[in-house]
């Protein structure tokens, strides 16, 4: 980000008019890619226009944009070898707008991606069902659907900065698990009906068909009932190998785990199975000693991606933009703070405001030049507020590992580099 | 979701419910017993999974030299993926080490989690005797079965692992409680 980015006319730098506000707002957002030289230059010395390259049957980046996911094995540990990652991180810093681009959505494996030929890959349901049934991907397409967009979150988002915040880690790297599709496919509501469930199975395992069968247990409450799905579309194309095909579960608003990839099966029982990665793997470790379990549910959350880690400003306007999600709903308000969560103001929200999606949320800001740190927090419609870091690790300790959603302070120095600090 | 995307899943959820019965044998096909058998491998901590069999951790500690040794390292400790011996006591301190003997609720997800997902190239190709041998291996690394100890479906669900009540259920979704109450 860079104050090169002007929005208005040079004669009202200060001025953070709301009319200024809005119709500058597609220009300061590629400013984070122009630089410097493009917005000296005249019209004059603009290349002439001409014919471009033949229509291709699926279209590419742009190549002067570089943007990527990164690969990670764990906390403190980049720059891996791939065969070595376990989850590949999206570059907030590098997005805008509220979807992320199916190909830059994370992924989290842990068994690397299976490669399946959806003719071979089949759907059980059994266990306390009247009808158990065995479906392809085929007889899904044909059922009834649903279409909605929707976050999903690894609970190892924000893993980072538990117990020490690296200053050069990136918004991908503090942030980068978690990301909004849109995702279609068939209610689990429907597919209960067909195989008619026993009323007193309350408990459904989903089991994916990768190397490691990942499992877990899904309590059948009213809400999970109602909006869970099995999804065979993503972006409005069926899903990419990483992120389940041929059919993945959708669980709005919950532990990125529940969301069970290349799912083969659901089993409907009374009690919780307690399979590893709901025992061993995705419990929070508490100060105690002792571990929070069936910590489903995804909290109120949000980060400033611009301007972010190892970002430079410059004095003068710069406008704060970032992401908000909630796993209880809708966000209701996204405040920031540019003095250090001393005196906080309202961020803008982009329509629209989707249930248990991320928002983007902006705000102008005008830099003084004098060091200060940044910081966003969320409130969702059910009153839920992004806990500050002091108070947060008072309540979970520092060695929970899962479920990170503390306020996220960026420092900016007196030269504008923009640093990962704890608070 | 808006009150418009909420009435249109309403309208979809409503048709399927009212055309599940009639459209039941148009989607899918009926699962046999055979091959659920083939495919329902879950095995819960009262046993119910378990398959008939048993293995010593003599035969587990030449299983897990033989399938498991170069990850986990040997001992289980040291290896390049998780660490599945000692740690117990230091779940409190500033660094807690999670492994089977310190962190585990249930020694029937060890059997489970082998099976499932066990050696990591070749996952479910132990045998189950094999596997039941190096699930008791891996339990008398963490001391919870002696050395010419082992177990079988009967044995592993009685076992009670050392962090059995280390786990805090969140009130929410508390398994105890949830669906329990009028």
């Amino acid at each position: 980000m860079t104050s090169k980015t002007q929005v208005e006319s040079p004669q009202r730098p200060a001025s953070v008019s709301r009319r200024g506000f809005v119709g500058g707002l597609s220009a300061g957002v590629l400013g984070a890619v122009a630089t410097e030289a493009a917005a000296a230059q005249t019209l004059a010395e603009i290349p002439d226009r001409g014919p471009g390259a033949d229509l291709g049957a699926h279209s590419e980046r742009s190549r002067f944009v570089k943007i990527d996911r990164i690969p990670e094995a764990a906390p403190g540990k980049r720059n891996v070898d791939p065969s070595d990652a376990i989850n590949s991180k999206t570059p907030h810093q590098k997005l805008v707008g509220n979807i992320t681009p199916t190909d830059l959505h994370y992924e989290r494996s842990h068994s690397g991606v299976p490669d399946i030929d959806p003719a071979q890959h089949r759907l059980l349901i059994h266990g306390m069902v009247r009808k158990p049934l065995v479906f392809s991907v085929d007889d899904l397409k044909r059922m009834p659907s649903v279409t909605r967009v929707v976050f999903i979150e690894c609970t190892g988002n924000g893993w980072e900065n538990w117990k020490k915040a690296d200053p050069d880690l990136t918004v991908q790297n503090t942030h980068g698990l978690v990301s909004t599709n849109e995702w279609t496919g068939v209610p689990l509501k429907f597919l209960i009906g067909l195989a008619s469930k026993e009323k007193n199975s309350n408990w459904m395992l989903a089991e994916g068909g990768d190397g490691a069968g990942v499992d877990r247990s899904i309590p059948l409450t009213d809400e999970i009932v109602n909006e869970a799905f099995v999804a065979y579309g993503q972006n409005g194309e069926p899903l990419r190998p990483a992120h389940g095909f041929p059919m993945r579960l959708v669980m709005p608003g919950f532990e990125g785990n529940l969301n069970i990839k290349w799912l083969r099966r659901l089993k409907f029982g009374t009690e919780p199975w307690m399979t590893r990665w709901e025992t061993a793997r995705y419990t929070q470790l508490l100060a105690n000693g002792k571990a929070r379990q069936f910590q489903l549910r995804m909290e109120t959350n949000s980060v400033i991606t611009q301007p972010s880690g190892t970002m430079q400003i410059q004095p003068g306007y710069n406008r704060i933009s970032g992401l908000a999600w909630s796993g209880h709903g809708k966000i209701a308000k996204v405040e920031i703070s540019t003095d250090g969560a001393k005196i906080w103001k309202q961020a803008e929200l982009n329509q629209p405001v989707l249930s248990k999606a991320q928002v983007r949320f902006q705000m102008d800001w005008v830099w003084d030049g004098k060091p200060t740190r940044i910081v966003s927090r969320s409130t969702d419609e059910q009153g839920n507020v992004q806990p500050d870091r002091q108070s947060f690790i008072a309540a979970m300790g520092s060695n929970a590992l899962f479920h990170y959603n503390a306020q996220q302070t960026w420092s900016i120095d007196e030269a504008g580099r923009v640093r990962n600090v704890l608070a | 979701m808006s009150s418009h995307d909420n009435r249109l899943v309403a309208a979809v959820l409503t048709l399927g419910l009212l055309a599940a019965p009639a459209f039941a044998f148009d989607f899918g096909r009926p699962a046999t017993p055979g091959e659920i058998k083939l495919w329902d491998i879950d095995v819960t901590p009262d046993g119910k999974g378990l398959p008939v069999g048993g293995g010593t951790v003599a035969q587990g500690k030449q299983v897990f030299a033989d399938n498991c040794a170069a990850c986990h390292g040997d001992n289980g400790q040291g290896g390049i993926k998780d660490r599945l011996a000692g740690g117990q006591g230091t779940l409190a301190s500033s660094a807690p080490v999670k492994t089977v003997g310190s962190f585990w609720p249930y020694a029937t997800t060890l059997y489970d989690y082998i099976h499932r997902a066990m050696p990591y190239p070749t996952p479910g190709s132990l045998s189950t005797d094999d596997t039941y041998a190096v699930t008791a291996y891996i339990l008398s690394l963490n001391g919870i079965v002696p050395l010419d100890g082992k177990v079988d479906q009967d044995s592993l669900p009685k076992i009670k692992m050392p962090n059995r009540d280390g786990f805090v259920p969140e009130p929410e979704f508390d398994p105890a409680k949830l669906f329990r109450k009028k």
